[in-house]
């Protein structure tokens, strides 16, 4: 009986994991630009990869009684450093010139500039 | 049943990744690819992940934090070489 149950909790996060890794991707593919297919790929897939290796760390605590540090070193390593990530590559695309989508209502950024550019040459 | 749950995920996994791919070839820009490339990246952690589990072995939990690692000094070194053209710059005075 408690096997049935470590084995309920182990298997529903990494179900839930699988499913937000394929959640990320349907944004991938569907979204209109850069910046937020970024969005969709470096948050979704984070949380999805996170928690699937929380059940792999879970499994082997419970199951083969055996604690993985380097489990939970890697874990908080991808937790810390793919926001860095998606936040260099958009930092990247709109410094290197690639266009924001139709639809985007407003772009400060380059509204900024351009009053700093200004402020600069008076 | 419990590696009934594993094998589903791990389709799970490989379809994203298809997609994945499939944004990698058609991107229309090169940060497109990057971030793609991320995605498969993490995506590989979590094959491994379930890879061990079905295999019942705790010999390719290193690989993870490897596979973490190098992911992360990829994508900062194209994030670079796309911003200012260069990955290691030279000394002040040659700029």
């Amino acid at each position: 009986m408690i096997e049935i149950t470590y084995e309920f909790i182990v298997g529903l996060f990494i179900v839930v994991g699988g499913l937000l890794t394929l959640a990320a991707t349907v944004g991938a593919i569907r979204f209109p630009d850069v910046y937020t297919r970024n969005h969709a790929i470096s948050k979704s897939t984070t949380l999805g990869v996170t928690m699937i290796l929380v059940g792999t760390l879970l499994y082997f605590f419970l199951f083969e009684e055996h604690f993985n540090s380097r489990l939970v070193l890697a874990i908080m390593f991808i937790l810390m450093t793919a926001p860095i990530s998606g936040h260099l590559i958009g930092r990247a695309a709109y410094n290197s010139g690639v266009k924001l989508a139709e639809r985007t209502v407003t772009d400060e950024l380059e509204r900024d500039r351009k009053k700093g550019k200004q402020a600069n040459s008076l | 049943m419990f590696d009934f749950v594993l094998y589903i995920t791990l389709l799970c996994i490989s379809l994203a990744m298809v997609g994945l791919v499939y944004r990698v070839i058609k991107g229309p820009s090169t940060p497109d690819r990057v971030v793609a490339l991320d995605g498969l990246g993490i995506n590989l952690v979590a094959i491994i992940a379930i890879l061990s589990i079905i295999l019942r072995t705790s010999a390719f939990l290193d690989i993870i934090l490897l596979i973490g690692i190098l992911a992360f000094i990829g994508t900062v070194t194209f994030a670079k070489f796309l911003e200012k053209g260069v990955i290691l710059e030279r000394d002040r005075d040659n700029l």
